[in-house]
């Protein structure tokens, strides 16, 4: 057993580091470091910088623009990324449709869709859950009927994120009506602009727009649009949701966030002493570096297993409970350690940090109540924690 | 032993339960809180009007003299209807500072007026280097010739921007964190040197940053030096007055979680079939009865001359209140899943009630500490 990186490895490293040193916008860099609510131009901007650099698609085959890294490169991609406080680039295009296209699409569908995926010129969503379809996914409700070269589809998504912002979504509907709900649900492409699709914002906890509800009234969408086969939609979800849980744990964000909490506390006082001298608030941020060492050493166990090209399986629902209870956890601790400046709720250092405002207590303070609610949500989406259970209890207990 | 309510508090809770059933609907609360002063003055006048107002308060000056046990009653309900009218600034914390040291001329004048509804006031007593530390006051007075000039600064002040007056901690002697030397000072809202900075509260309610900057002040309220046991009895009052509030609160995410798990359906059938769920709602439940004994226990003890059984039954209460933000607050947000961290959805505010409440007079980790010392 080794934990260094070999000396390629680091030499890749450190040409990481120096890049994100030199090309990642400061200014990005300082609202994602505070907490400060994100643009679309802030996603658009730090996406083309990858994409020049030929970064920014980890994930995909080096001929359609992906990198041909190792699994351990892309594992110190994100470690560097995470520790210079990089903005996460929206999933839905590079991490989910990408491989989906890849995989399942036709080649008119990839030359169409990849170039602007990979250069940010269009933004997608993703169409999955419903109100009434939740944890139970495959429940689905959301139509799609075909009427000579076209699909008609009525229905309704929602959590759609950054709905309000995208120009196209993917959309699993229901094609027909089988014996089991798995089955009849196809994988669909729709323009956002197209008429009979509207979006509603959905106000979440910290009081943020960033989720939408997105309905479908007669909505025409051409044959072409059609994703693999009709009935291919379970399918492409699963394959998808693979996708969807890598770096789910978020160990590098979360050490980051850790690093942030200590540097807070050092400078928040109790009882004339600065707050991480404190032994109970010490001691809980331990708690969470003791759980937090064990998920980094459980996600390298399994890159090395992923190195020697095995599947990453149910492990990656260990990852995302834990990783998810990690941040949850440290969130929490960042709220207690302001005291009573976790009450202040001012929406536009949300959106805008204090500008040139003097801050009404610690600047640091005003998000971390509102973020430490939200991410509440870690736990409920990409699949709940319950399910992701359920999948460990089935799949490696075999109960 | 009688563990139950005088049939004068159970109606006085009946009125106030009947008014929040009809007039204080969720959507209502949260207008409300989002416009204008954050609450509804008619609605303060009809809690003069029912007689909440004075419950805390001895018969002589208008009150019920029904005391702590009186204002449990009042904090549950408070607490199931999200009330956002400044019944805790104003009654619990700057009312009964004046019932706890005022001179019998302050009571006189100000306790009637602040039970009839027109004077309201608030308690700036947090700074932000304190914590949670009550004796840690920074701000200043000094005296010059027959006045006090205060001079310094206040942090999270609640419904400080409805006050007529603000009661304001301050050292006149001694080192920062010393007991001795700390002296409460009543000052209008309109003093000169006072600058105020309001704003929203991540629950819902109204708070204020307050500055002071050579503020005069003539009213002292209570002995000069000697404001510090005053100051903790009246917080050890309000500690156990929110815990009872947390009590409403917990009731109502319990009874809402377990309505939510008997309609939702997933996978062919309610969520309350799955037995994970409804174990989580069964943790709900007993924590719910566990927090409310505790209530009890707390005002039982908050003004025993007891200090050390009131510091700990304060405390234990408090402590288990701290307990219940990941079996209550965290469990029903995730129960509801993604609807449960909506704005829309009455559910998410009453968790933000619950963990904020956490953070008032001491959170956990600061109970637990002075818990330790008695116990």
């Amino acid at each position: 057993m080794d934990l260094n990186y070999s000396p390629e490895e680091q030499a890749f490293q450190f040409e990481v580091r120096e890049f994100l040193r030199t090309h990642y916008p400061k200014d990005i860099q300082e609202k994602v470091a505070n907490g400060i609510a994100l643009k679309k131009e802030d996603y658009v901007c730090w996406q083309k910088i990858l994409y020049q650099k030929g970064w920014v698609a980890p994930g995909w085959p080096k001929k359609y623009g992906g990198t041909g890294w190792t699994p351990v490169q892309k594992y110190i991609f994100e470690e560097e990324c995470g520790a210079a406080n990089c903005l996460r680039l929206v999933a839905f295009g590079l991490v989910m449709l990408g491989p989906v296209l890849l995989e399942f699409g036709s080649e008119e569908q990839k030359q169409q869709h990849l170039p602007d995926i990979l250069e940010s010129n269009l933004w997608w969503a993703q169409g999955y859950s419903e109100p009434n379809s939740g944890s139970d996914l495959a429940s689905l409700q959301t139509k799609a009927e075909k009427a000579g070269d076209h699909y008609i589809v009525n229905g309704s998504k929602t959590w759609t994120t950054h709905g309000h912002y995208a120009d196209k979504i993917f959309v699993l509907v229901r094609t027909s009506q089988e014996d089991r709900k798995q089955k009849g649900i196809s994988f669909l492409l729709v323009d956002m602009d197209d008429p009979g699709v509207t979006v509603d914002p959905i106000i979440t906890v910290d009081g943020m727009h960033v989720v939408n509800q997105v309905f479908f009234d007669n909505v025409k969408v051409p044959v072409e649009n059609l994703v693999g086969k009709e009935g291919d939609g379970w399918t492409i979800a699963k394959y998808l949701l693979q996708h969807e849980r890598t770096n789910i744990a978020q160990v590098p964000r979360s050490k980051t966030q850790i690093a942030r909490l200590k540097a807070l506390a050092t400078k928040q006082q109790s009882n004339g002493k600065p707050l991480l001298e404190d032994e109970r608030f010490r001691s809980k941020i331990a708690e969470i570096e003791v759980e937090l060492m064990a998920l980094e050493m459980t996600s390298r166990r399994v890159l090395s297993k992923l190195s020697s090209g095995a599947a990453p399986g149910a492990a990656s629902s260990l990852l995302k409970v834990k990783g998810t209870e990690v941040q949850q956890a440290i969130t929490a601790l960042l709220m207690e350690a302001v005291g009573y400046y976790g009450f202040p709720y001012i929406k536009d250092v949300m959106l805008n940090g204090w500008q040139d405002e003097a801050s009404i207590g610690p600047e640091e303070a005003a998000v971390l109540a509102p973020h430490y609610f939200d991410w509440r949500k870690t736990s409920i989406y990409g699949g709940s924690n319950e399910i992701q259970k359920n999948i460990m209890a089935k799949a490696v207990l075999g109960l | 032993m009688n563990l139950e309510f005088t049939e004068e508090m159970v109606m006085l809770q009946d009125g106030l339960n009947k008014f929040l059933q009809n007039e204080y609907d969720f959507e209502t609360r949260q207008k409300l809180s989002r416009h204008g002063i954050g609450y509804n003055e008619n609605n303060w006048q009809q809690f003069a009007d029912m007689g909440l107002l004075g419950v805390p308060f001895a018969e002589e000056y208008g009150g019920f003299g029904f005391g702590q046990t009186g204002l449990i009653v009042i904090m549950e309900a408070i607490g199931k209807g999200l009330v956002v009218e400044p019944y805790l600034a104003s009654i619990i914390l700057g009312g009964q500072l004046i019932q706890q040291a005022g001179s019998e001329e302050q009571k006189q004048t100000l306790l009637p007026a602040l039970i009839g509804g027109e004077l309201k006031l608030a308690f700036a007593y947090a700074e932000q280097q304190s914590r949670y530390n009550l004796a840690d006051v920074a701000c200043t007075a000094e005296k010059q010739g027959g006045q006090y000039v205060l001079n310094g600064h206040k942090s999270v002040v609640f419904n400080a921007e409805t006050a007529d007056k603000i009661i304001v901690s301050a050292r006149t002697s001694g080192n920062t964190i010393s007991e001795q030397g700390i002296s409460l000072f009543i000052i209008d809202k309109a003093a000169n040197g006072l600058t105020a900075r309001h704003y929203e509260t991540v629950d819902g309610l109204r708070a204020s940053d307050l500055s002071f900057e050579g503020v005069t002040v003539e009213v002292v309220l209570g002995t000069i030096d000697e404001a510090f046991a005053d100051i903790q009895t009246v917080i050890d009052s309000a500690t156990a007055a929110v815990c009872a509030e947390g009590v409403g609160v917990i009731n109502q995410l319990r009874e809402k979680t377990v309505e939510y798990l008997k309609t939702r359906k997933q996978f062919g059938q309610s969520l309350g079939n799955f037995q994970i769920l409804q174990h989580r709602t069964v943790d709900m439940f007993m924590a719910e009865e566990q927090m409310r004994s505790l209530a009890y226990l707390a005002a039982i003890h908050a003004t025993s001359d007891d200090k050390a059984e009131c510091v700990k039954s304060v405390s234990a209460a408090k402590i288990y209140l701290g307990d219940t933000r990941p079996i209550v607050a965290e469990q029903a947000a995730q129960l509801h899943g993604g609807i449960g961290v909506t704005d829309e959805l009455d559910v998410a505010h009453y968790v933000k009630r619950l963990t904020m409440i956490n953070a008032l007079f001491g959170d956990r980790d600061f109970q637990m500490q002075r818990f330790c010392q008695v116990s």
